[in-house]
């Protein structure tokens, strides 16, 4: 499952990444393989996402989410 | 200014780097260029207890070393090049202590280059009050460098953080917090070698920026990409071990040091915020209000100002007139020089006032959110989320809107928004729009409630969101991007507005325009103001020999034959010669001379036009007065038709022209600023006078 199937309210961790390039950067911001995430909310049109990572708020596209695989 | 120490400030974005400047440095600072690189350089001194003087240099922020964009490769090229002038002798990384763990990556990074470091815990009252329990000695211990607990909003503990830098080491003490050499240990010992490095981290960083770093020549740089190859070195896969490493490495060093309080995972206020500005309906609806509100306030609020400069340059010209004796040189200064800055400086009411509205939307963490909730409408034309604001601002001036780019990461991105923002009907716009209306457009009601030149004017500004959003979507198609578009960004916490970090913003940027800006517009009103005082040959001496005659002078009154002296004078000036030559080229857009000399002439900015058909059609009056000018101008006709000049089809047609072309040398003159390229603005210019000729020739024609 990757974490742009979950709604709004539940919570994933981080297993690993189907985009290496897309995993640095999000490696960098905090996402972390056994982090955990929380989806707080989705953009008024559906996308972006904006999740709860590392303690703060960060907001990324749904494909980028789709790159994250969650346990 | 000499310092006896340089200092280089490094921080995450979001963390209060620029509060921390401003606090250390106040007013002493000024903005440059890297040498050799196309980025801002903010630097400014500030006086240490000793007496000593401290270089401080504002970095852009950045998550990691590892740029994402050129603002973010400075960065390591400022820190780690001993070469470069600017090598600082101690960094002080900026760390929110709300948000250490993602803040902690960069610290490690910097520590890691073996430049003494100081670390400036920020928002410690805002961690404290949130539960966080940091123990700072335990913490200064693990890392082995300085940390100061301050709050940069406050002004708290700003002095302690000026008797570290005093008492800072000249040597780097702290401890290492990743095994760096086990990443790549063969390419980073040939690498150190053969360039003599003593860092095994700068010799690894090298491995991957050496395309992009300027400080390696070409010889090494490909050696450095032969020893890659060499040792089999992948780059992202390089960079994803470095990173989990440091996070291991920060997530036992917050274990022992760092309690956080379980209620800190509890719905926090900004969360509830943002479920009202990010609702599905009230999200735009509040925006929508925001930017009205905004848009309202930039036009209401700037009018006296604006007047009041207006009146003041317009005073300093009539004094200096009659102070100066009359010649050319008093001329080209008062009405070259001078006319041209008052056309600059009558924006900055507006600029300042639109630059608070944005300084303080950014301040507040409400502009992430509006990128947040756009994102995916502008996605669809080649545009970005955070392309709102500055094609909003547009509507008011495109030069501070251009300005306000920069916090568009992606290269594309901001490269589209800067091409298409000055398409967006600006307010210099309006006083030919109304005049134009005026004179064509009857004034009728239709539908009980709109009148027929409201909805003219109405349908000019949409006219040019439309525009600009057609022309966004042909150059999504056009241009290639540098880099992948993503979309990965950090939504900060809600906080008020930090006022003075507001008022600086206004001057900061108001300033940076009447300096960039000015500039150019100064020789460009220069070179006007030549084209139209002198002629060819002695024809001006003829015109006033001409007018000596007693035919002349007793039949007209000493103004008219001013006035009649004038228009001659500017048809056989060079700028009446050059309305004649292009006459063929604009006379398919319905366009005669008289027209063409006003098209030249408000090439610097279009609020000349007006001026300009006053002279030309020599009113009575000062130029400003839109109702002579129309009255002049509505019963001015063709001399070989004997129909009026300003027809449906040629009002439109104008119009048209002013709509697209980009008459604005204060545009030209930011977009090359920002850009630091003459091919943008150049691109820019051939553009949109291609599409306003062509839309100018289709109005004519369709109307006529």
């Amino acid at each position: 499952m990757t974490l742009s199937e979950l709604e709004p309210g539940e919570i994933g961790i981080v297993k690993e990444f189907t985009d290496l390039e897309m995993s640095v950067k999000l490696m960098e911001m905090g996402c972390l393989p056994g982090e955990p995430v929380t989806v707080s909310r989705r953009a008024p049109l559906g996308d972006p996402i904006s999740i709860k990572v590392s303690g703060y708020q960060l907001s990324l596209r749904k494909f980028e989410a789709s790159t994250i695989i969650l346990q | 200014m000499k310092a006896d120490i340089r200092v280089a400030l490094v921080g995450n974005p979001n963390t209060g780097k620029s509060t921390l400047f401003n606090a250390l440095t106040g007013l002493n600072q000024k903005i440059g260029n890297f040498p050799g690189v196309t980025v801002d350089k903010k630097t400014g001194y500030s006086a240490l207890p000793d007496g000593r003087t401290a270089e401080i240099i504002d970095l852009p922020g950045t998550y990691s070393l590892y740029p994402k964009s050129q603002d973010e490769s400075i960065v390591f090229s400022v820190l780690a090049d001993r070469s470069n002038t600017h090598t600082p002798d101690l960094v002080i990384v900026i760390i929110d202590a709300t948000n250490l763990k993602r803040n902690l990556l960069l610290y490690t990074q910097v520590a890691d280059l073996k430049i003494p470091v100081i670390v400036a815990l920020n928002m410690i009252d805002l961690s404290k009050k949130a539960g966080i329990d940091i123990n700072i000695d335990l913490f200064a211990k693990k890392l082995g460098v300085p940390v100061v607990p301050i709050s940069a909003r406050k002004v708290e503990g700003i002095d302690k953080l000026k008797q570290a830098i005093t008492f800072a080491n000249k040597i780097p003490l702290q401890e290492s917090s990743i095994d760096v050499k086990a990443i790549a240990p063969q390419l980073i010992a040939q690498i150190s070698q053969e360039l003599k490095l003593d860092n095994p981290y700068f010799a690894l960083q090298l491995a991957h920026q050496h395309e992009t770093v300027k400080f390696l020549t070409a010889k090494e740089s490909d050696r450095i990409e032969e020893l890659e190859h060499e040792f089999s070195f992948h780059s992202q896969k390089s960079q994803a071990t470095e990173t989990i490493a440091r996070y291991n490495f920060i997530n036992d060093l917050l274990y022992d040091t760092v309690k956080v309080p379980d209620t800190a995972q509890d719905e926090t206020l900004s969360n509830k915020i943002d479920k009202v500005l990010t609702h599905k309906i009230f999200g735009f609806v509040i925006f929508l209000a925001i930017l009205l509100f905004m848009f309202q306030s930039i036009f209401a609020w700037s009018a006296y100002p604006m007047e009041k400069i207006g009146d003041l340059f317009a005073w300093a010209q009539n004094t200096l007139h009659q102070l100066l004796p009359a010649g050319p040189l008093t001329g080209l200064l008062v009405d070259g020089v001078l006319g041209g800055l008052s056309g600059v400086m009558v924006f900055i009411p507006q600029i300042a006032i639109l630059f608070a509205f944005i300084s303080i939307l950014e301040d507040t963490g409400y502009m992430a959110r509006v990128t947040f909730m756009m994102d995916k409408l502008m996605r669809k034309v080649g545009l970005n989320g955070k392309s709102v604001v500055p094609l909003i601002g547009g509507f008011a001036c495109a030069v501070p809107s251009i300005m306000s780019t920069r916090t568009i990461e992606s290269w594309k991105d901001r490269m589209i928004t800067i091409m298409v923002t000055p398409l967006v009907t600006c307010s210099a716009r309006l006083p030919i729009y109304t005049l134009l209306i005026a004179l064509v457009v009857p004034n009728r009601n239709v539908w009980w409630i709109f009148n027929l030149p409201g909805l003219a004017l109405t349908g000019m500004y949409v006219f040019s969101l439309i525009s600009a959003i057609v022309v966004a979507f042909a150059f999504k198609l056009i241009l290639k991007g540098r880099e992948r578009g993503y979309f990965i960004m950090e939504l900060p916490v809600y906080r008020t507005p930090r006022w003075s970090n507001v008022a600086f913003s206004m001057y900061d940027r108001s300033k940076a325009f009447v300096l960039q800006a000015g500039k150019v517009i100064i020789a460009v009103s220069v070179i006007l103001w030549v084209l139209a005082s002198y002629g060819p040959g002695d024809r001006f001496a003829e015109i006033d020999q001409k007018y000596k005659q007693p035919q002349y002078a007793k039949q007209l009154s000493p103004d008219e034959l001013t006035r009649a002296i004038n228009s001659e004078k500017l048809e056989n000036s060079y700028a009446g010669s050059l309305g004649h030559v292009i006459e063929p080229a604009i006379r398919p857009l319905g366009f005669d001379w008289k027209i063409g000399i006003a098209l030249i002439t408000s090439f610097a900015a279009r609020e000349v036009f007006v001026g300009t058909m006053a002279t030309i059609y020599s009113v009575d009056g000062n130029a400003d007065k839109i109702e002579s000018v129309q009255n002049k101008m509505a019963s001015a006709k063709n001399p070989k038709t004997g129909k009026p000049v300003f027809s449906l089809a040629v009002a439109f047609s104008l119009m048209m022209f002013y709509a697209f072309a980009m008459q604005c040398a204060s545009t030209v003159a930011v977009v090359y600023r920002e850009t630091k390229n003459w091919r943008w603005p150049a691109i820019q210019f051939a553009y949109m006078t291609v599409l306003a000729y062509v839309a100018s020739l289709l109005a004519y024609n369709l109307l006529k």
